[in-house]
């Protein structure tokens, strides 16, 4: 329960879940992942923290560097990692109900 | 709360089932398909083309909150009324490249009627390559709710 209060934390943020989306295209830096946005490199540093204690990005040294990867086997690990996405379908379906539901028919 | 919308997403397969309920006769869950001017309305999205019929084929564009369009097409292969689509699903621009998508409608009384979904993806890398694309846009688009979710769990 803990663990899964903290995964939605994590991806309730606007700027983690842009991390996540841009390291699940390559492996990167934590300067290379702050040059991609605005917000201020601590803050990137720190939104890397608590990706990282979650598990939802995993860390490895390569010589000077420390490269972050995404652990796309926690994140299926997850049972809400699917959770989103059933959502997605959850609010187009309802939405269809009541739109059909109201519905009458042009004769 | 009841969960109504169902997805399988079995380890390691290539393909995800989405089934839904719904309180509707069958006939107006089809027709909530094949009628462009309401899909736009649920499915958030401006139809460009859709010929319902075998051998047809169908455009989507949507427009993301930063003003990007992001294109949607596909051909059809099998249109029975009220029974089945069988169609391929594509994202443009990206690499995720086509799927197959089995969607078979199914009375289930007067006024019920359920949708099961079936999607076949190129391998399961790209199905777990498309949930996390899901999940960083659907997170977007259902982000209020979750936030309560998640402000409920603190």
């Amino acid at each position: 329960m803990n663990l899964r209060r903290d995964v939605f934390q994590a991806i309730a943020d606007p700027t983690r879940r842009a991390i996540l989306v841009l390291v699940a295209s390559q492996s990167m830096t934590a300067g290379t992942i702050a040059s991609n946005f605005d917000t201020a490199r601590p803050t990137v540093s720190k939104h890397l923290q608590i990706l990282t204690e979650c598990e939802l990005l995993t860390q490895e040294q390569n010589g000077r560097e420390i490269y972050y990867h995404l652990n796309p086997k926690k994140m299926k690990e997850i049972a809400d990692f699917v959770e989103p996405f059933r959502k997605l379908w959850e609010d187009r379906f309802n939405k269809l109900e009541t739109i059909m539901k109201n519905y009458k028919p042009k004769k | 709360m009841e969960q109504k919308t169902k997805i399988n997403a079995e380890d390691g397969k290539q393909e995800l089932l989405i089934t839904r309920e719904f309180d509707l006769p069958l006939e107006l869950l089809f027709k909530a398909y094949v009628e462009p001017e309401i899909l736009e309305q649920w499915m958030g999205t401006k139809v460009l083309k859709l010929e319902n019929k075998k051998h047809g084929s169908w455009q989507f564009e949507t427009t993301d909150p930063q003003g990007n369009k992001h294109g949607f097409s596909g051909v059809i292969h099998e249109f029975i009324d009220q029974q089945r689509i069988t169609r391929t699903f594509e994202m443009e621009n990206t690499s995720l490249g086509a799927q197959l998508e089995f969607l078979e409608f199914e009375k289930l009384g007067d006024d019920r009627s359920k949708l099961n979904m079936h999607i076949v993806y190129r391998s399961a890398a790209i199905r777990d390559q498309y949930l996390q694309f899901g999940m960083s846009r659907g997170m977007d688009l259902a982000h209020n709710r979750l936030q309560k979710v998640a402000e409920k769990l603190k």
